[in-house]
């Protein structure tokens, strides 16, 4: 057991310096740089000698080699330099917008799972009926459907519905005040965008749900419970649920680390200050030391919440080998 | 971007199913259709989609890049079912030549990427050791990978292109469908008349394509299917961060991503209409797919 | 239905600001929203981005800036920090400003000549290792001296209408002397000014706060207490918080739809004031390509073109309005209607443009030309003038592709002469028609052009034009450059002309539109009628 964990970690690292290297040269394979973005973009005078007095003080005329050993050497250091567009620490860049984004990652995945457990629960349990098609159909459009184009109609209701009620128009706060400082503000900005990523990733659990219930459902202990004459709601919630489960936990790992996917297109349809924001905002601009830390944040949180559902998996589950 | 993975355990058993599938591929149409009512529905969609992308130059009332200064943004009426864009161009006809993107899109996405997994997957699993170490490495390096970051370095290389567009999208699904091909592939290594197969003589070649291919087929058409539901999303995605296909090509990101940020109060059709395109054949392929993955998974099927 | 009720608002709005308005009330704190996502730095004599002057120009003080009373002027100009506009010296090489005393930075320390010195010296002569990003439009200054505390003395190399305007410059702040000198890139990331208001908090990538300066130095401004800019990239976005009130309005400009969106829903409750805008985008082919280095293929590009049509249907759905040639459309310098229809690409007939369009194609071999357009990742009004473009051209039976990039890539095929035709832009903060069209200049004498052509006729034409003081004379002179540029060599050529679209909660007073976004952003003048 101990040999496969220290195995398993172990393979983090060199996965690590994989992503590390693909960054570093996609960045760099991008044409142009955040010279040019930053005295092209305003229309104004940019000759070569502004260029590459830009590139000095960016420290871009080093070789690439140096640029690279920096990069990895600062990351596994924690150190992750300045971004490139402001001037300022990157850690600090991204610690003044990582609260709104955790914030509506755990709303999403709690609104995700409040609703996606109970429904492909009782989806599975009805299979085939008239209630499992609705709410597969549901689940499905919630993976059909386009997030921004739902974001945008979204607030788009919310701001007609309120004309409607109240005569003028509401529309969620568009500056973040953390929660500990005013609760109410804070929340009604968050939920909206927590129940946009929220249906989607629902979606995706309630489907898991289903169909690992419909598994269960058939193992020769649930018949035999069954066949011991045991209430019907004590075999799904002892028996059959809690087995279920095991699958769809792994999912809700796996899509946490996805939900930052979900996040770069609502943060910008609902104009959050968050880490999806600013992963856009700095692969546009070309902020090479910005990009590469938030690349090898979100890396880093999809492998070690991979190593460690597979590690929980490999404990709870006896059958996997630790090979 | 999360494909729920089909029950590799599963798998072995169709087996037995083939040479029925063989007998009577009509009899076996008509179960799915009735056991499979959502199935069916989705597959109908799905048609109707192809048969607008292929007959496009056909059936479209209108040409789809033609500006149209005295018929801009109209409402739905007789002479414009769907109404008019802001260039006066027909919505309808938009849309029936986006169905043909979409499919170019999703299906040249959704069959590269579900190829190149069955081939490294397979062979990954088949070969194992250090080759199988190795390739699983790269490829949880590209998964973990933010699409947003590769998409965008695809295409500021490129550019815009529909191809260019095509490999963006296409690359960050291949390692989704390699690992669920490898962990279906290395179930069935285990089954003795592999080992039995090798004992014999045969090549590896000849153990991939004959033994060990055909016993993937099932999660490699659910994931196939998958694909192209979600390509076409990608493709939105994509458009709605200006990185997906370029007017004046009709593409349905792109008519939603400047409907949608515009005109979604003023002129909802420009903002609905091709949103819904993408919404039902996304629903459609999905729901294809999902009775497909019943169908093929025993497991599921009783009752 | 709407849209004509919404140009009829429109139109009123314009009217409105003009009549004598009610007495300005102080107070309150103004919203607004900022169309970009952050600044890069908060450095007006580096940056080039309206965000840097959205941000941070009511922190500042300027010399000499356009009038705020009246924006819309191309021509007046008056003091910030100067006491009196000055008349040139020693035939019109040397202006001598006298600096306004009492005048204080936010941390109390006095503004003298020295300062105002100082700064200009940073903008003009930058030192090692600094960028400025505006240094060329100043190749007519010599010196810039402070011989005592009150006194500021511009010398110059040669006489030019083009110095005024120029000094107007939006980004040109007063920086304090003892900073510059201690660490020029101090102000990349702190604020230090003399402006209206105080600096009082940047919220990175979301807001920046400033409150109202008790000591300025104009009696009784500013009216507000303060503001909160609001960082905010996408579009929808910035309307949704208009229409729901959380933000009063946006400075940069919005599409028509927008507009006409937020008039239908709330009626009176927004105005609107709309202006021609000092950017345009041009179509620049690639000289080095073949057929382009063909002019008779150029003109042939630009003859297909219906600018006299298409220029009142784009106006309906990008922020592009009126007609024009190299010059602002309100500048006294520029073509008239009738000098324009005589002009390659304004001809009155269109028929008979595509016409002769299809024979110099013939001529040259190119017919049924395929090519790719190189634009910018930006929907307004970049995309919106492509798409039209590609429409016109193929009127002429050419087959032209769309190849979208961001920013950085963008230039990038720019600068390395990446593409077959290009749309680029040339857009400037105060209108100096003499500066402004020296983006046709070949890239030998302005870097910014991407054409890749040379012609000495064009530059010893433009020297001319530049030092030619009188104005009929100078005027002849820019119609002259004009029709050699755009239709006997057809280097570059023109799309409609940008408009600034601004709708606003009524609430907002005092403001007042500007040819260019980057202009009158000091607030010191708006007000709130709450």
């Amino acid at each position: 057991m101990y040999r496969y964990i220290i195995k398993r970690l172990l393979l983090v690292i060199p996965t690590l310096v994989g992503a590390a290297a693909l960054v570093f040269l996609l960045m760099r394979l991008i044409p142009g740089d955040i010279c040019v973005v930053r005295l092209g973009s305003g229309g104004g005078t940019f000759d070569e000698r502004a260029v590459q007095a830009c590139h000095a003080q960016l420290g871009l005329d080093r070789p690439m080699f140096l640029q690279f050993v920096d990069f990895v050497w600062g990351f596994f250091r924690g150190d992750f330099g300045t971004s490139m567009w402001s001037g300022k620490p990157v850690l600090y860049e991204i610690a003044a917008r990582f609260p709104i984004s955790l914030e509506i990652a755990i709303m999403a995945v709690v609104v995700a799972n409040l609703i996606a457990i109970p429904l492909g629960t009782l989806s599975a349990l009805k299979q085939n009926s008239p209630i499992d098609l609705v709410i597969r159909v549901i689940s499905i459009a919630g993976l059909a459907t386009p997030s921004f184009w739902l974001g945008i109609l979204f607030i788009l209701a919310i701001l007609n519905v309120s004309q409607a009620a109240f005569g003028s128009p509401w529309m969620p706060p568009i500056d973040y005040v953390p929660i500990w400082k005013d609760p109410l503000r804070n929340l009604s900005m968050v939920i909206f965008p927590a129940l946009t990523v929220g249906y989607r990733t629902s979606a995706v659990t309630m489907r898991m749900t289903r169909s690992a219930m419909l598994e269960v459902l058939r193992e020769d202990y649930i018949r035999t419970a069954r066949a011991k004459g045991l209430v019907e709601h004590i075999i799904i919630n002892r028996h059959a649920l809690k087995n279920a489960l095991l699958p769809v936990v792994t999912l809700i790992g796996i899509e946490a680390a996805f939900l930052i996917g979900g996040l770069v297109v609502t943060e910008q349809v609902f104009n959050l200050n968050g880490i999806g924001r600013l992963f856009v905002q700095s692969v546009q601009n070309q902020d090479y030391t910005m990009t590469q830390a938030l690349v090898m944040l979100v890396v880093a949180a999809f492998v070690l919440t991979n190593t460690v559902v597979d590690l929980i998996y490999a404990w709870l589950d006896p059958r996997i080998r630790y090979g | 971007m999360t494909i729920a993975a089909p029950d590799s355990r599963a798998i072995p058993a169709i087996l037995d199913d083939v040479p029925e599938i063989r007998r009577s591929i009509l009899r076996r149409a008509w179960i799915f259709c009735r056991r499979q009512p959502l199935g069916t529905f989705g597959m109908v969609i799905v048609v109707i989609i192809a048969i607008a992308g292929l007959s496009a130059d056909w059936i479209a009332p209108y040409s789809p890049t033609a500006n149209d200064f005295a018929a801009m943004t109209e409402a739905p009426s007789w002479a414009h079912w769907l109404g008019t864009d802001q260039f006066g161009r027909d919505q309808l006809s938009r849309i029936i030549y986006g169905a043909r993107t979409a499919l170019i899109v999703g299906f040249s996405c959704a069959i590269i990427a579900s190829v190149a997994g069955l081939v490294l997957g397979v062979g990954s699993a088949y070969f194992g050791g250090r080759l199988d170490l190795y390739l699983q490495g790269v490829l949880d390096v590209v998964m973990a990978f933010p699409l947003i970051i590769m998409a965008l370095a695809v295409v500021a290389i490129f550019g815009t292109g529909v191809h260019n567009v095509i490999v963006a999208i296409t690359i960050p699904l291949i390692p989704r469908c390699a690992r669920v091909v490898r962990s279906s592939a290395l179930s069935i290594r285990e089954v003795p008349y592999i080992d039995a197969a090798r004992a014999c003589g045969f090549g590896h070649a000849r153990i991939i394509l004959r033994h060990m291919v055909p016993n993937v087929m099932a999660p490699f058409l659910i994931l196939l299917t998958a694909f192209v539901g979600q390509a076409i999303l990608a493709e939105a995605s994509l458009s709605y961060l200006g990185l997906g296909v370029q007017e004046p090509v009709p593409a349905w990101g792109l008519m939603l991503q400047g409907g949608a940020e515009e005109y979604a109060s003023t002129a909802p059709w420009i903002a609905v209409f091709p949103g819904l395109a993408i919404a039902l054949t996304v629903f459609g392929f999905s729901l294809f797919g999902d009775a497909l993955r019943d169908a093929l998974d025993p497991k599921l099927r009783d009752r | 239905m709407t849209r004509p009720i919404a140009a009829m608002l429109a139109v009123l709005a314009i009217a409105l600001p003009a009549t004598a308005e009610d007495t300005p009330k102080s107070g309150g704190t103004l919203t607004y929203m900022i169309p970009a996502d952050a600044p890069p730095s908060l450095d007006g004599h580096r940056e080039t981005t309206f965000a840097t002057v959205h941000s941070a120009a009511p922190f500042y003080s300027v010399l000499i800036r356009v009038d705020p009373n009246n924006p819309a002027s191309t021509t007046d100009f008056v003091c910030d920090l100067c006491t009196a506009m000055p008349k040139p010296t020693d035939d019109g090489k040397t202006y001598t400003f006298k600096i306004r005393s009492g005048v204080k930075f936010h941390d109390g320390s006095p503004l003298t000549a020295a300062d105002v010195a100082a700064s200009w010296n940073a903008i003009i002569h930058p030192p090692e290792g600094v960028t400025s990003a505006r240094e060329s439009y100043f190749v007519m200054v010599d010196k810039v001296e402070a011989p005592d505390p009150s006194t500021v003395i511009f010398r110059l190399k040669f006489a030019t209408n083009a110095f005024m305007p120029a000094l107007a410059d939006p980004f040109a702040w007063i920086y304090k002397k003892e900073i510059l000198d201690k660490d020029p890139h101090w102000y990349e990331k702190n604020i230090l000014g003399s402006g209206p208001f105080k600096f009082a908090g940047l919220e990175i990538g979301q807001s920046m706060k400033g409150v109202r300066n008790p000591d300025y130095y104009i009696e009784g401004l500013p009216y507000l207490d303060g503001f909160t800019g609001i960082y905010a990239e996408k579009q929808a976005v910035r309307v949704e918080a208009i229409r729901a009130d959380r933000a009063a309005m946006e400075f940069r400009g919005m599409p028509p739809a927008s507009r006409d969106q937020l008039v239908k829903e709330l009626g009176d409750k927004i105005p609107v004031q709309e202006s021609d805008w000092n950017c345009v985008n041009l179509v620049t082919p690639n000289h080095k390509k073949k057929p382009f280095d063909d002019v008779r293929v150029r003109r042939a590009l630009t003859l297909a073109i219906d600018n006299w049509r298409g220029a009142p249907a784009l106006a309906k759905i990008a922020n592009v309005h009126t007609v024009g040639g190299i010059v602002f459309p309100g500048s006294p310098l520029a073509a008239t209607k009738e000098e324009l229809q005589a002009i390659a690409g304004f001809w009155p007939d269109i028929d008979k443009s595509r016409a002769e369009a299809k024979r110099l194609l013939k001529e040259a071999g190119a017919e049924g030309l395929k090519f790719e357009l190189m634009n910018r990742n930006v929907d307004q009004p970049y995309k919106y003038v492509a798409t039209w473009l590609i429409d016109e051209w193929s009127k002429i039976g050419l087959h032209v592709t769309q190849r979208v990039l961001p920013t950085g890539p963008f230039f990038e095929g720019l600068r390395n002469d990446n593409f077959d035709v290009t749309i680029d832009f040339n857009c400037q903060a105060v209108v100096n028609p003499l500066l402004d069209v020296g983006k046709f200049l070949p890239h030998s004498v302005y870097t910014e052009n991407y054409g890749n052509y040379d012609d000495q006729k064009e530059i010893d034409l433009y020297q001319q034009m530049l030092h030619e003081t009188d104005f009929t004379k100078q005027r002849a002179l820019m119609r002259e450059f004009e029709k050699y540029v755009l239709d006997n060599e057809a280097h570059m050529f023109m799309t409609p002309w940008w408009y600034r679209i601004i709708p606003y909660r009524s609430y907002v007073k005092g403001w007042k539109i500007s040819p260019s976004h980057y202009l009158n952003q000091d607030l010191a003048t708006v007000w709130l009628d709450k």
